[in-house]
């Protein structure tokens, strides 16, 4: 493609850097970086909260936090982790590389994706506010009522919790929706769904999965609002209620929510394995198949947190099967990742590889605790100890975070255009590897030993305090690994080498703009005919340019076929603005002001009616 | 390989999609309302429970037959701009309206007629938060129609070219039929 194609692109979607496009962009790699560097901020903070619980419990009957303060602390760095960090940092990574891997040249609708970013950024904040006016949420990430209901926590920290997890809900919903649509109606030419990177299905299932997770928990915090605020009995089990309903709500989303941190996780596994294989992924279609088996088959098993609470037995066994049958999926992917490493060429031992193998290490383990505990009479003798803690650590931070540190190695040349230190990258996977099972696997002898979980302190009498020693010093090492991570991304950020468009010799169309790429993404957009572009087209390009406006390419929906060019909307503040609104409207309703929540309410509409005003007829 | 120079319009902008997913997660709200209301109720030896009365079938069947029934003036609206006919899509748009602001209207008087409150047991406030989520939902359905009333005004809709009247008049849709869920649930499944 001619250069003249390229400056004119870039006059269309340019956009000048500084504080004035900040606030305006709807440049999907922008808010992707963004979303990132926001998540990973808060992965700072709840690893902040987890090193003061380690310090408190590196001691039998230590005084370093009083119980009120660990109440807090443990509660934030759950819905940190779960809410703040993990969940949006892989939409904010899915947000930069959804639309290139599929070849177009932003989201489908720019605009709401600024604006779930802001969402995202305003209840962040909301919930982080707690600590600044001493009233942090203390009621645990699953905020359990009656404990969590007007009687037992009367304060506003609660409050804070639940209204902000519904803001939240907002950005996650739109964001969601905003990937469905981009994987279904802009995927380049050939690109069938047959032909779609397993990365992609992995987002597509994933986003879907929020789409339907989300509203149970939101319905779920509305209830609990207006029992505490409004005097209704849903929880209350002397008029009628009963606080059963809270926990099946909360798990009929937060099973899922398990599954939507995990399968972004598997996505990337399944995107870095094979490029350092050296060969295509082994089973395409069975590890896509059982990405789409997982999703569905993780909205019936909720109940197995519920094991212990005295429900029939009849339903209980139903769970138990669910739970022990979504294992068939996952352990169908492992087996691929397996076997594409074993028939593929002699792997590269880069940091994502590395992250990625020690992914399979510590999934496993977890998973087979995971078996354990779909068993109701296990289930029922160790739940709330420690070993549940010690579970969902391996699946949480060793089923997510490993991979997420592999994608962000794998894709760090891609978005920053440099590349970074191996040497480092090695030393911050063994030290996270090392601190990792130091920190969690003596988690799982507390448990079974007697140690409960949430309990700020312990006895000398329960023959614990060594494991415990042990684990705090492993937190230390996989802090002191996320740091090198952090070191290792600012000096190669100040001073790496160039990366090329390609560094890796990786199949996937992000691979084949230059990194970082432009804004237009593409100078023309790809025509594909296989599932590995960039192994089997030595020549991508096509006429495809569309230079007559701001315009993307839609496709048909499962075959990929050029359908029209797509009008794309202006950078604009409107959602920075709709944004604010509806934070004004939740910190009316934390404030109990019902005049101000109204008022808000109007502005708000106003500046929805003037965002769909200003589009005319343009989706955005 | 070419492509065809179309404004986006009809099913399959990218605009009825993201309305079609808004309303897959809106259904799942409504979903599980509907579902923590049997939940309760199973569990309840009476429902409702004792000294408070039956929800008022008649006045709530009048609503419905409001409610669904401004659907169908939805519908000729939706086909009068694929016509090219602004003012039918106008008038039949006003006409759903005002149908909708009946519905509201006798919501409002069994609001104040109800000899019980959100307050009064878990039955009211499965009662009164169920119906008052709907209702809000109405309000939002009737705002974006209203609006859609007024962009037409300044221009912003053509045959070819009302992508946005297609996603509100399915939001007005969504709204209806849900209605006909909550009714069954809370209206005639107490009944039995």
């Amino acid at each position: 493609m001619a250069t003249a194609t390229e400056a004119r692109l870039e006059e269309i979607w340019g956009e000048e850097p500084g504080p004035a496009s900040w606030f305006t962009t709807g440049d999907h790699k922008r808010i992707g970086k963004r979303y990132i560097v926001t998540a990973l901020i808060f992965f700072f903070l709840g690893g902040v909260e987890a090193a003061l619980m380690r310090w408190q419990l590196a001691q039998p009957g230590a005084t370093h936090l009083t119980p009120e303060q660990y109440d807090e602390l443990f509660s934030m760095h759950g819905t940190t982790m779960i809410f703040l960090f993990i969940t949006p940092l892989f939409t904010g990574l899915a947000n930069y590389l959804v639309p290139l891997m599929v070849g177009t040249r932003d989201m489908a609708f720019p605009r709401l994706n600024a604006f779930s970013y802001w969402i995202f950024l305003g209840a962040g904040i909301f919930l982080y506010a707690g600590f600044a006016v001493g009233a942090a949420p203390n009621g645990g990430w699953f905020a359990y009522p009656p404990m969590t209901g007007p009687i037992f926590s009367p304060g506003i920290n609660m409050d804070i919790w639940s209204l902000g997890l519904i803001f939240l809900s907002i950005s996650t919903t739109v964001g969601a929706i905003n990937l469905i649509v981009t994987i279904l109606k802009l995927r380049a030419p050939g690109m069938t769904l047959a032909r779609m990177p397993l990365y992609v299905w992995a987002m597509f299932v994933t986003a879907w999965m929020m789409v339907l997770a989300m509203p149970p928990l939101t319905y779920a915090n509305v209830l609990l609002q207006l029992d505490r605020n409004l005097g209704t009995h849903f929880f209350d089990r002397a008029y009628g209620g009963d606080p059963l309903l809270w926990q099946h709500l909360f798990w009929l989303f937060g099973h899922p929510d398990v599954y939507i941190i995990f399968l972004p996780a598997v996505g990337i596994v399944s995107t870095v394995i094979p490029t350092f294989a050296r060969r295509p992924i082994v089973g395409y279609p069975y590890v896509a198949l059982a990405t789409v088996l997982t999703g569905i088959i993780a909205f019936g098993v909720w109940v197995h947190h519920m094991f212990a609470t005295g429900l029939p037995t009849l339903g209980l066994t139903f769970f138990a099967a669910a739970s022990m049958i979504i294992t068939i999926p996952s352990g169908v992917q492992v087996f691929a990742w397996l076997a594409t490493i074993i028939r593929g060429r002699r792997p590269v031992f880069s940091t994502p590889f590395l992250f990625a193998v020690g992914f399979i290490v510590v999934f496993v383990i977890g998973g087979v605790t995971g078996v354990m505990f779909a068993s109701v009479p296990f289930d029922q003798g160790v739940t709330d100890s420690y070993f549940i803690v010690a579970h969902f650590h391996y699946v949480l931070f060793g089923g997510a975070v490993f991979p997420l540190f592999a994608g962000l190695h794998y894709w760090f040349p891609k978005i920053t255009g440099r590349t970074y230190s191996e040497t480092l990258g090695k030393w911050s996977f063994w030290l996270i590897f090392v601190g990792f099972n130091v920190t969690f696997f003596p988690m799982h002898v507390m448990g079974l030993m007697g140690m409960p979980r949430r309990v700020y302190t312990y006895s000398p009498d329960l023959g614990v305090d060594g494991l415990n020693l042990l684990s705090s010093i492993g937190a230390a090492v996989v802090f002191g690994g996320i740091v090198l991570v952090a070191i290792n991304a600012i000096k190669s950020l100040v001073s790496g080498e160039r990366a090329g468009a390609d560094p890796w010799g990786a199949a996937t169309l992000e691979w084949a703009t230059t990194s970082p790429p432009p804004h237009y993404g593409f100078g023309s957009i790809p025509v594909v005919t296989g599932r590995d572009p960039l192994w089997e087209q030595p020549e991508l390009g096509s006429d495809l340019t569309l230079t007559d406006g701001r315009e993307i390419l839609g496709t048909t929906v499962t075959d990929a076929e050029p359908e029209e060019a797509l009008p794309m909307p202006e950078a604009s503040v409107l959602p920075l603005l709709t944004a604010l609104g509806f934070a004004a409207v939740f910190v009316s309703l934390l404030l109990g002001s019902v005049p101000a929540a109204l008022l808000s309410t109007l502005v708000t509409l106003a500046f929805i009616g003037a965002w769909t005003w200003d589009l005319g007829g343009v989706p955005g | 390989m070419s492509v065809a120079r179309v404004e986006p319009r009809g099913a399959r902008a990218p605009g009825w999609w993201g309305m079609a997913l808004f309303i897959v997660a809106e259904l799942t709200l409504f979903g599980t309302a509907l579902a923590s209301y049997l939940f309760l109720r199973f569990e309840a030896p009476t429902w409702p429970p004792p000294g408070v009365e039956q929800p008022d079938i008649v006045l709530g069947a009048i609503a419905t037959v409001l409610l669904v029934g401004s659907s169908i003036p939805m519908l000729l609206a939706e086909r009068g701009i694929e016509r090219g006919s602004l003012m039918r899509m106008r008038i039949c748009i006003a006409i759903s309206i005002v149908m909708a602001l009946g519905f509201l209207a006798i919501q409002g008087y069994e609001y104040s007629a109800a000899s019980f409150s959100w307050r009064t047991d878990a039955y009211g406030s499965l009662f009164f938060t169920i119906l008052s989520l709907h209702a809000l939902h109405v309000i939002g359905a009737v705002l974006i129609v209203a609006w859609l009333e007024v962009r037409s005004l300044a221009g912003h809709f053509n045959r070819e070219h009302h992508a946005a009247v297609q996603a509100g008049a399915l939001y007005w849709h969504f709204v209806d039929i849900v209605w006909l869920a909550i009714f069954l649930v809370l209206y005639i499944s107490p009944r039995f």
